[in-house]
């Protein structure tokens, strides 16, 4: 099908896209930037803005870089970029290893980091990896900028806590820390298609044991989360395979998993464990390709 | 409600003077006013991959951008390839290795092939055949086209250095 009409603005800077966002938000009026997720929304008609405002033009949401510790992930910044990222390490390790599992390769070259945040789909990888690292959200509106905890702007399946004047300007990624493991683990049906399960896990270790032990999963219940008690269960073990199994035992009990035709909730309770145990598996199995 | 307003594509070097709605589609944009009809338009949601085309230099879904994003923006699409009778390599593979059948994902699986290549010199064939699953082809099973890539990956690596 073909989208219902709508006006397309090219702002060329953030002041005249929050502008324009002022003056049509509250009537419908949506921000374009990589559209891999609206396109389609407009082509079956679930999406019916008035207007849209199309923010690839505007230079400064295209940066990438490290401020305090922090990669700041412009709104603009495509899922492509991430292919092959070396600096910061083990950051970048991580985003590249992840940017594998989303979409297929042409939907990452036009597809946002900023935007899977914005739209906030129960399996986005992106929002997976922002909930386990503790990002920032930045809103940008005409009257002024919020700082948003990722946790708290996710409320929900594609429900955000964006105000329609808001635009998401920019996304702060606390950098691991140097000599930080992680590992990745998504499970679904077809290559690229979307997550049914997924997990991340990351930590340092000291003398020997676990310490700040980060495990989130995405895919299983409406919005990504971390499970603190199974980090609880990691901190000041060894990194062994038994000390993983155990951990990730305890997820079946802890999560509420969504439930639909295709995917029972006890067939995502069931994976949730089995994501989470080879998610700890891949941290100490670099070399293997997950 | 409809607003058509001008724009100036360049597909395959030529420009194209257009008057074009907010609404329309790129590949939709290049089929029916730049009259360019090897790029096919599939599922229109960006699931399929037949119209896969080069903006920039990289493979995008043709269905998920809309005409206006892509001005000033170099495009090209199948009918670059060849260059009069003599056939691209890789479309030359697809023929040696019947790497198609009824022939409408071809536009697509051959730009996804060659841009994905210029756009990542680099990439292994292994990855190359990786992201073959980008797209979608319901008659050959993808292992004739997979040979097909195979065949062509080396020469057109040497043609990207």
């Amino acid at each position: 099908m073909k989208a219902a009409p709508f006006t397309l603005h090219t702002p060329g800077t953030t002041e005249d896209a929050v502008r324009l966002l002022a003056e049509t938000g509250e009537e419908g009026g949506l921000v374009l930037a990589g559209g891999q997720s609206l396109g389609p929304m407009l082509a079956l008609r679930v999406a019916y803005p008035t207007d849209l405002i199309d923010i690839n033009g505007i230079e400064e949401l295209g940066r990438l870089e490290v401020v305090d510790n922090a990669l700041v992930i412009g709104a603009t910044v495509r899922h492509a970029r991430f292919h092959g990222l070396t600096e910061p390490a083990p950051t970048a390790a991580l985003l590249a290893r992840v940017v594998r599992d989303i979409a297929h390769y042409p939907i990452r070259q036009r597809g946002t980091f900023c935007g899977s945040i914005a739209h906030a789909d129960p399996s986005s990888e992106w929002c997976l990896v922002a909930v386990t690292l503790g990002a920032e959200v930045r809103l940008l509106s005409a009257t002024g900028e919020r700082v948003v905890p990722v946790d708290a702007f996710i409320e929900g399946g594609m429900m955000t806590t964006r105000a329609p004047e808001e635009l998401l300007r920019a996304v702060h990624l606390p950098c691991l820390p140097e000599g930080a493991q992680f590992g990745f683990y998504e499970f679904n049906r077809r290559a690229g298609d979307f997550a049914l399960g997924m997990a991340l896990a990351c930590y340092t270790v000291a003398d020997g044991v676990i310490a700040d032990a980060r495990v989130g999963i995405g895919g299983i219940e409406d919005k990504p989360r971390r499970l603190s008690e199974v980090e609880e269960a990691l901190n000041g073990k060894a990194p062994t395979a038994e000390t993983f199994a155990a951990a990730a035992a305890l997820v079946t009990d802890l999560v509420e998993p969504m439930d639909d035709a295709a995917t029972p909730a006890t067939y995502r309770r069931s994976i949730s464990a089995v994501v989470v145990r080879r998610a700890l598996e891949a941290s100490i199995a670099k070399s293997t390709e997950t | 409600m409809t607003q058509t307003k001008d724009l100036t594509l360049t597909v395959n070097g030529d420009r194209y003077s257009l008057s074009v709605e907010h609404r329309k589609t790129l590949v939709d944009t290049i089929r029916d006013d730049c009259g360019l009809t090897g790029t096919h338009v599939g599922c229109e949601h960006g699931v399929c991959g037949a119209c896969t085309i080069l903006v920039d230099g990289a493979p995008v879904r043709g269905c998920l951008m809309f005409a206006h994003q892509a001005a000033g923006k170099d495009i090209r699409t199948v009918e670059s390839l060849a260059d009069g009778e003599t056939l691209h390599p890789l479309q030359q593979a697809f023929i040696d290795n019947h790497a198609l059948q009824c022939g409408f994902c071809t536009p697509g699986f051959l730009m996804l092939i060659v841009g994905a290549l210029e756009n990542d010199p680099d990439m292994s064939e292994d990855e190359l055949i990786e992201h073959l699953s980008s797209n979608l082809c319901r008659c050959t099973g993808y292992q004739n086209i997979v040979k097909a890539t195979r065949q062509a990956y080396r020469g057109m690596r040497q043609a990207a250095e």
